[in-house]
């Protein structure tokens, strides 16, 4: 009789699936291996080869504007979707009834179904001019906040704009996943805690939210990534200027990295279209470093999961 | 516990049906009554009304919130404020929504016909042409898309779920995060550089706008079916182990259909995240106006690209052109309407059920 | 069961349908008369031919290839609209036969290799297509100004900053002009649009634009920027005092500035535009087959419209590919011609190369290998 454990059976079955898993799991790490490499090989002539035009000062005053105006309009855009998917979720999920619940989440999904050139139009030919007044009412008003100082923009094309439109575009993918959760969430829990008297916001506070805060930070994520990468909308819809600007009502606002590369890509000769790969490799570093930090932030916490 | 008790269940009645509903109209009515009174004061006659519905539902949440708290109680107050503020982000969520629905659907009509739905661009000046190849070409890189990025993303999610511990998996979490933040364009130039070193320079190809769609659709598919794979209740694998059904067959018949509805939401998430993307697809897939059923062989058209080059390069007759966009991105967004439908209908019949 | 039945016939159903071919190609293409049909049309051509380039020229290219290909239905012809600088660097690559570039190419361009062209030979261009830039504007009840060249500088610098400033009164005498602050909207991307533009600034202004032609905008001079010429478009027609330029094409309702050449006022037109170009002297040290073009921006022939966007086509003297050879004498020769500018023009609002620079291209286009 010996003391150590009995091993496992392992099947064919197991074997396959597993390793199966496994590769995939790898493949994502060498793809984004690859995508680096590949990001990293075209930058690199933008150092080594003639002095650009655009970037006269050196890489770092060039793009450092871009570095801003990525994380402040990503910023600007998850602060307003994260409240707004939350609570659309919730709604779904635990106010509205059965039916009107299903036909809401449907049409919440549509806006996911609209393509990100649609935002771009939208944002120019509707949100601008309908935004305009209120920008102007902000300017006057409360002008004396830094944010809302400034020479307010004719077209309503502002910084603000772009992170409503972010917002907008982001909303869906947040919503849907975040609804999905609180979908799941064990009926016993809510059953328990209403049992117990509670109101439904208190039921949602103890049993759906702590239930769902993994999932809702891992949408967040989602949608953040979304938020840093948007190109075409931004590009259309921004006025850009290469300054670091933290108003957002204004003209001159901080342009963003991926819709500056779209924006002159086409028209880039020679060494500037590596300086703009090498500008997305910066964007790349940023989203690992904006990960990180919201790693952290999470793991302080023991994440639930089923499978534990 | 008697002091709480009392504190809590201080007021023991209930508000009126009818107060909820009339305090929301009356704060309205005064907020819009207050702005007509400052906008007579100065020159403009412009009633703008956003700042007349924050505050008529700023008002309104405060009152609505005292007079509960007063008559009600705290607990019930506080539930009373939550409602407002959840049916208030919903609604502000479905104004865009209803504002950019409204905007395609009004302007996409005016080419909503027969024409649109058969006729390529090729040989049209002007008015008229159509759309299908852009349509066919859409379906085929979005189709060959999904095929590659679907297994790919669930098999990585399960692992990172079932099978995972140690640091390959926690890099890949982490990576997978970094990849949402791809932006499109850059995609495209890395499926571009990519088939560059096989098919030398200038190549067009549909199946690498698929390729570069798949990089962004690859983290979606990935993020959701790892939340939903993570929420089912351990009980159920651990029941499957009892009966000695192997770990393969546990994730594959009883955790994979029991999160298959969320799982359709993502891959439908994914589907529509990628479909609209222009800027990787005017690299690689390029800009035809014929008929190309080849993902292998030369320039592919799609509708993002369809709708983006109608817009930026018009002609003279600026409003055909303008028509023709609209109406492809109307028709874009009814592909993705279909498949959403598509996916309840999925997640309906096919998830197991109680 | 049923369902999935159900559900999959309507999928093969609407496979069918959609798999179907585009009504407007199952059709054999044939002139429709003989008008139509370019002269030289006598062999059969067939093949493909690829080009990429300027996205200014796109609605004229897709005129050009839909006459060409209905009188050759044997040719694809493929335009990719990337951009200039992109057109002009996958034709350094090989990739494509022939490019449109809002530029000429630029010196230490044509030092490097061609892998189109047989080794040792350069590549040849001339002006194909002519648009004059206009200067567009939104303002309540007036469709015309008249501006000088320092005026329209310093809108643009930033330096004139409301409607009703003196500079702009004087030269439209009985005009009312409100107090309303001037919004100038400018390319927020790299274009040739805004270097012409910015070239005419330069020009005829220095003191007041100081930075020169540049494709990217100035921080100092504030103003909108606006993606594309649809943006620019979009923009000064979604804001009341605004101003930008844009070309003359989708100027639509908009009201657009007469600018003073000489000592007339001169409002845009394609006769403007194209003798403006051909009053302007050929850049120096360049080879006879390269007809790259100095717009003089300061001209004060009479009539002519200075701020104009000249693009030029661009392919090789000996190709390695002689079938390609063909296919671009036939394509060249059809773009300078003038039913080709017509056509182009009609549907695309450029303005039509004149007699003299068609007799110089067709010469360089008759000589290609």
């Amino acid at each position: 009789m010996t003391d150590t454990k009995p091993r496992a059976v392992r099947r064919l079955g197991d074997i396959v699936f597993a390793n199966l898993a496994f590769f995939a799991g790898v493949s994502i790490l060498a793809t984004l291996a690859t995508v680096a490499a590949f990001l990293f090989a075209q930058s690199v002539p933008a150092f080594t080869g003639p002095p650009i035009d655009a970037a006269s000062e050196g890489f770092f005053s060039y793009v450092l504007p871009f570095v801003f105006g990525t994380v402040y309009a990503s910023v600007i855009g998850l602060a307003i979707a994260t409240p707004l998917a939350i609570g659309i979720a919730l709604y779904i999920s635990h106010f509205a009834n059965r039916r009107f619940a299903q036909v809401l989440g449907y049409a919440v999904d549509l806006l996911a179904a609209i393509p990100s050139v649609v935002y771009g139009l939208w944002g120019i030919l509707v949100l601008a001019p309908f935004l305009s007044p209120t920008f102007n009412w902000l300017n006057e008003n409360l002008g004396w906040i830094p944010i809302f100082a400034g020479q307010v923009s004719a077209t309503g094309r502002t910084m603000l704009t772009v992170g409503i439109v972010l917002a907008i575009m982001v909303l869906p993918i947040m919503a849907a996943l975040i609804r999905e959760i609180f979908l799941q969430t064990p009926r016993l829990h809510e059953e328990a805690a209403l049992a117990l008297g509670a109101t439904r916001w208190e039921m949602i506070k103890m049993a759906v939210l702590p239930f769902g805060r993994p999932g809702i930070i891992s949408a967040a994520m989602l949608g953040l990534g979304r938020a840093l990468g948007e190109t075409m909308a931004v590009a259309m819809v921004l006025s850009p200027a290469a300054v670091v600007s933290f108003a957002v009502l204004t003209s001159t606002n901080s342009n963003t990295i991926a819709a500056n590369i779209a924006l002159q890509f086409p028209e880039a000769g020679g060494n500037y279209t590596n300086l703009l790969i090498a500008t997305g490799l910066v964007l790349f570093a940023i989203t690992m470093v904006v990960n990180m930090v919201a790693r952290w932030v999470i793991s302080r916490r023991a994440e639930f999961s089923g499978a534990n | 516990m008697t002091t709480q008790l009392n504190s809590s269940f201080r007021g023991t009645q209930d508000l009126p049906k009818w107060l909820s509903p009339t305090l929301l109209v009356s704060f309205f009515l005064a907020s819009f009554g207050l702005q007509v009174l400052l906008a007579s004061d100065s020159d403009s006659v412009e009633i703008n009304f956003i700042p007349v519905a924050i505050f008529g539902l700023l008002g309104f949440t405060v009152a609505l919130y005292v007079i509960s708290r007063v008559i009600e109680g705290v607990r019930k107050a506080t539930d009373r404020l939550v409602t407002i503020m959840v049916s208030t982000a919903f609604s502000l969520a479905l104004i865009p929504l209803l504002s950019l629905a409204y905007t395609v659907v009004t302007k996409g009509v005016a080419r909503f016909d027969a024409e649109f739905f058969t006729f390529s661009m090729r040989n049209v000046v002007g008015e008229g042409g159509g759309a299908l190849h852009a349509i066919i070409g859409t379906i085929e890189i979005t189709g060959i898309a999904t095929l590659i990025s679907v297994p790919i993303g669930i098999m990585a999610a399960i692992y990172l779920v079932e099978y995972g511990r140690g640091t390959v998996a926690r890099l890949v979490t982490f990576f997978v995060d970094v990849m949402t933040g791809v932006p499109s364009i850059v995609a495209g130039l890395f499926a571009y550089a990519l088939f560059v070193i096989f098919f030398g320079p200038g190549v067009r190809m549909g199946l690498g706008g698929a390729i570069a769609l798949s990089l962004l659709m690859i983290p979606v598919v990935i993020r959701a079916t790892e939340e939903m794979l993570k929420i089912v209740p351990n009980e159920l694998r651990e029941a499957a182990y009892a009966l000695g059904v192997p770990k393969w067959l546990t994730v594959l018949k009883v955790v994979l259909p029991t999160s298959l509805a969320g799982i359709a939401t993502g891959i439908m998430i994914a589907i529509a995240r990628v479909i609209g993307e222009t800027a990787p697809l005017l690299l690689i897939a390029g800009f035809t106006a014929s008929m190309n059923y080849n993902l292998f062989d030369e320039r592919m058209m799609t509708l993002p690209v369809f709708v983006y080059t109608s817009y930026a390069n018009q002609g003279v007759d600026m409003q055909a052109y303008l028509d023709r966009a609209w109406a492809g991105a109307l028709t874009l967004m009814l592909i993705v309407m279909v498949l959403n439908l598509v996916a309840r209908l999925i997640s309906k019949y096919f998830s197991p059920k109680g | 069961m049923n369902n999935i039945l159900k559900l999959g016939a309507l999928a093969a159903v609407s496979t069918l349908v959609l798999a179907g071919c585009a009504a407007n190609e199952d059709v054999a293409e044939t002139p429709t008369s003989a008008a139509e049909t370019p002269t030289e049309a006598v062999v059969e051509l067939a093949g493909t031919l690829n080009g990429s380039g300027a996205s200014s020229m796109a609605a004229g290219q897709e005129a050009w290839i839909a006459a060409f290909q209905i009188a050759n239905p044997g040719v694809t012809v493929n335009y990719d609209p990337t951009g200039s600088g992109t057109g002009r660097a996958q034709f350094m690559e090989g990739a494509t036969s022939f490019t449109g570039s809002d530029s000429y190419w630029k010196d230490e361009e044509l030092l490097e290799a061609f892998p189109s062209c047989e080794p040792g030979t350069m590549p040849w261009e001339f002006p194909i297509w002519i648009s004059p830039i206009a200067i567009i504007f939104n303002l309540d009840g007036v469709s015309s100004l008249n501006m000088d060249g320092a005026t329209v500088a310093g809108i643009f610098a930033g330096e004139i900053t409301m409607w009703n400033d003196s500079a702009i009164a004087a030269s439209n005498p009985g005009v009312a002009l409100p107090e309303l602050e001037i919004t100038a909207v400018h390319r927020s991307d790299e274009s040739g649009t805004s270097k012409n533009f910015t070239d005419y600034l330069a020009k005829v202004a220095e003191n007041v634009w100081t930075v020169g032609a540049i494709e990217a905008w100035p921080v100092e001079y504030g103003g909108e920027g606006a993606q594309g010429t649809s943006g620019v478009v979009s923009a000064v027609t979604g804001g009341n005092g605004t101003i930008g330029y844009a070309d003359a094409s989708r100027a639509g309702d908009l009201g657009t500035v007469a600018v003073k050449v000489g000592t007339d006022y001169v409002s845009y037109s394609a006769e403007a535009a194209a003798a403006v170009v051909d009053a302007s002297p050929l850049v120096e040290g360049r080879e006879s087959y390269d007809l790259a073009t100095k717009i003089d921006r300061n001209t004060t022939a009479s009539g002519a419209y200075p701020i104009v966007l000249v693009s030029y086509l661009m392919g090789c003297n000996d190709y390695v590919d002689d079938a390609q050879a063909e296919l671009v004498r036939a394509w060249a020769s059809f773009l300078v011609s003038e039913e080709g500018q017509n056509a182009a023009a009609a549907s695309a609002g450029n303005a039509p190369i004149s007699a003299g620079l068609r007799a110089k291209a067709q010469a360089i286009i008759d000589a290609i290998k």
